[in-house]
């Protein structure tokens, strides 16, 4: 198969491919979707609902597997690039340590806020994915925004009942990402990635006790943008006895 | 599973590393490559953008094979006395959409000069919209034996890897079946059945990059046609999960497109595509290459590597050597009590000049002996390219390393060395890795015989040749490097 010209035409056409949902995160509907487990329907235009609904503020843990599923994410900041070719440490450290809105590092925000990122303003949304991962490609396609040449954020709380030694954040991303813990960086997925569960982990890090903070920044160029993260404990089991919160 | 039958003087006195022949020769440029069909004695395969190769022997692969529709990575199947053919009319976005489309037609034969040769029209199994998560091209055929039925995966990185059943008889979608999510992360899948287990193989990584492409593939393995596909840790190719079959080495990167072929029992080849062979300006090429299993997964084998050897009798683990008088080395046991502050100095290993001229100068005989890394137990191998090949390789001659005394089958099937390598048939040896890693070794020919005979040890310190036997160590050799 020939990826990446798929991939780099796919990226320049984009704009008028686009078959836009039209829905926004108000009037969510449960009754659209044709993708169930372990089943397809072909010919199913997939619907934003199929992969999010927005985030409640009832108790919730990981899924069966430690994947955390609540997160506020920021509407992709345009970020072209026709290829993921130049995804090396180098070129990403620095995409990521650029400051593109204010409080970028710090912020935990609330749904509906808005930042300014150049000419571009974006709006944070409080979601729960219906997936073990993120598809972001699916949430911008279904806020009629960008989905190639795109550099999104992504938020979340972890509060934990006691102080956890020795654990690891799994990630697997597609393209590339960077991830912090508590405003410290915990790893780097670098290359044209595709998202594989606990594709890298981070080394042995503390959850405290009470709130933590995850961040994270994925990049990509032509490609289905999406993350999954999860923390495994010093056995390499995932940890579940945590719940996920916006704030 | 796709299962063919097929009939199938420089010195060195130092081990030596003369190069992997890893890809075909010819002109064996070829993208997504379906897996390899034998008709009427010659190989095809077809690849992305219509047309495809053939070749003779297995090994020398040339432009030829037709294959009408364009489009991407086709897959191809023998059903009864037919030939199923399978491929994306569309390309994977590369119109700038993800709209797919997937047709099968047949043919009674794949050599274009045949009077049978002629597609049926070819028949929508599968499509997408553009819009799923799914790009309906990339299709893989299997047959499973143990039900008849005919399945077909497909899909790439845009979205899901589907299943989808086809009728066998007549190569259309199965009516009512409902297409099956079953990975993700991957694309030009294939599937295969061995001892109880369905096996997913995908390809990850980037393609089309040449150099840089860093395609490989990947499997995970089921008890059911539908899944889940889990791989060696437990997870699932709907969630990213593969183990390595093949990755870049040597001079070739990008491995991609599997394809299995079963030669006969414990001889298995896979096909792919390398994205870049540096010694081919970086082309495409096809790759054929031994396929091992190891623990119930697949994984790829070297090809034969030329060099200087230890052929090693996996029976008892004695050395394949010459019928000649054992030249004692200087000196013997030092004794016990001597001074262990005296100067420590190697001792010379025995040199080929130190021992060839106690040699018989016409035929000498082979047996199979204690390894004393000795000059009549290292063997020179070289392919010997006039000499053509066979699925997958060249024929190699076998000389004692440093002389040109060759080893050669017999009218009585025996082995012996004749004193000088001339070509003839029965000093050509074709080498195939086996699916545990060990290697069977067969003449070319055995003169005034139609047999197949491979080399055997007839007893721990007696090679023969006679028909080989997956399940007898005595069928099998390994070639040890020290």
């Amino acid at each position: 198969m020939i990826t990446m010209n798929i991939k780099t035409k796919t990226f320049f056409l984009s704009v008028s491919t686009l078959i836009l949902v039209g829905l926004g995160l108000h009037g969510y509907s449960e009754t659209q979707g044709g993708t169930t487990n372990g089943s397809a329907q072909s010919g199913t235009k997939p619907s934003i609902t199929e992969y999010f609904s927005p985030a409640s503020t009832k108790k919730m843990t990981p899924d069966a597997d430690g994947f955390i599923q609540r997160w506020s994410l920021l509407e992709p900041i345009n970020k072209p690039n026709r290829g993921n070719t130049v995804f090396v440490d180098s070129y990403l450290r620095n995409a990521f340590d650029t400051l593109y809105f204010a409080n970028q590092f710090t912020i935990v925000p609330k749904n509906g806020e808005k930042v300014k990122v150049g000419e571009q303003e974006l709006t944070w949304h409080a979601l729960e994915s219906k997936k073990f991962n993120v598809k972001l490609f699916r949430f911008a396609s279904g806020l009629e925004k960008q989905m190639y040449g795109v550099l999104f954020w992504a938020v979340t709380v972890v509060n934990c009942p006691q102080e956890m030694k020795n654990v690891r954040m799994a990630v697997g991303s597609n393209s590339a990402s960077m991830w912090w813990l508590n405003g410290k960086e915990a790893l780097l997925l670098s290359g044209d990635r595709r998202m594989v569960m606990d594709d890298c982990v981070s080394p042995r890090l503390t959850l405290k006790k009470g709130k933590n903070i995850i961040r994270g920044a994925v990049i990509n160029g032509p490609g289905m943008s999406d993350f999954c993260v999860r923390f495994l404990d010093e056995n390499g089991q995932p940890i579940k006895d945590i719940t996920i919160t916006n704030e | 599973m796709k299962k063919i039958n097929i009939l199938g003087a420089t010195a060195l006195l130092s081990i030596v590393f003369a190069g992997t022949a890893i890809a075909q020769t010819g002109k064996p440029f070829i993208h997504d490559p379906s897996t390899i069909m034998e008709c009427d004695g010659k190989y095809y395969t077809f690849g992305t953008g219509g047309g495809g190769l053939i070749s003779e022997d297995g090994w020398t692969w040339n432009g030829g094979g037709v294959r009408p529709g364009g489009g991407a990575a086709p897959d191809a199947i023998k059903i009864g006395d037919r030939y199923l053919v399978i491929y994306g009319a569309t390309g994977g976005g590369l119109g700038g959409r993800h709209n797919g489309r997937i047709l099968t037609m047949w043919n009674k034969t794949l050599d274009p000069n045949s009077p049978d040769f002629k597609y049926t029209e070819a028949i929508e199994v599968a499509s997408s919209d553009g819009d799923e998560d799914c790009d309906a091209i990339d299709p893989g055929l299997l047959l499973d034996p143990t039900t008849g039925r005919l399945w077909c995966s497909y899909g790439t990185y845009f979205g899901f890897i589907r299943l989808v059943e086809l009728d066998p008889k007549t190569g259309k979608r199965v009516e009512g079946n409902k297409a099956i999510d079953i990975a993700i992360d991957c694309e030009a899948t294939d599937l295969e059945y061995r001892d109880g287990w369905y096996y997913l193989l995908g390809t990850h990584g980037t393609c089309c990059d040449g150099a840089n492409s860093t395609y490989n593939i990947v499997v995970g393995r089921s008890k059911s046609i539908t899944g889940p596909y889990l791989d060696n840790m437990g997870r699932d190719m709907i969630k990213g999960g593969g183990k390595m079959v093949v990755a870049a080495g040597g001079r070739v990167t990008g491995p991609g497109h599997f394809g299995r072929t079963i030669l006969e029992d414990g001889v298995e080849k896979m096909s792919c595509h390398y994205e870049a062979d540096l010694d081919q300006s970086g082309r495409s090429v096809l790759g054929i290459r031994p396929l091992l299993w190891k623990n119930g997964w697949p994984v790829a084998g070297d090809n034969f590597k030329e060099g200087t050897y230890e052929i090693e009798s996996e029976r008892r683990g004695y050395a394949l050597e010459l019928v000649v008088d054992f030249v004692r080395m200087a000196g013997g046991m030092r004794g016990f009590g001597r001074n262990n502050d005296e100067p420590i100095k190697p001792v010379p290993s025995q040199q080929l000049e130190d021992v060839i001229g106690t040699w018989p100068k016409g035929n000498i005989g082979v047996r199979i002996g204690d390894y004393m890394f000795r000059p009549h137990q290292k063997w020179t191998i070289t392919a010997v390219p006039e000499a053509g090949g066979y699925l997958g390789g060249p024929y190699y001659k076998i000389v004692i390393a440093g002389t040109d005394r060759a080893l050669a089958a017999t009218a009585d099937a025996e082995v012996i060395t004749v004193p000088a390598f001339t070509g003839a048939p029965e000093q050509l040896w074709r080498i195939d890795q086996l699916t545990d890693g060990t290697y069977r070794i067969m003449p070319k020919v055995v003169p005034n015989s139609k047999e197949k005979l491979a080399l055997v040890s007839s007893g721990d310190s007696t090679p023969t040749l006679a028909p080989f036997d997956m399940d007898s160590d005595n069928s099998k050799w390994n070639f040890r490097s020290h």
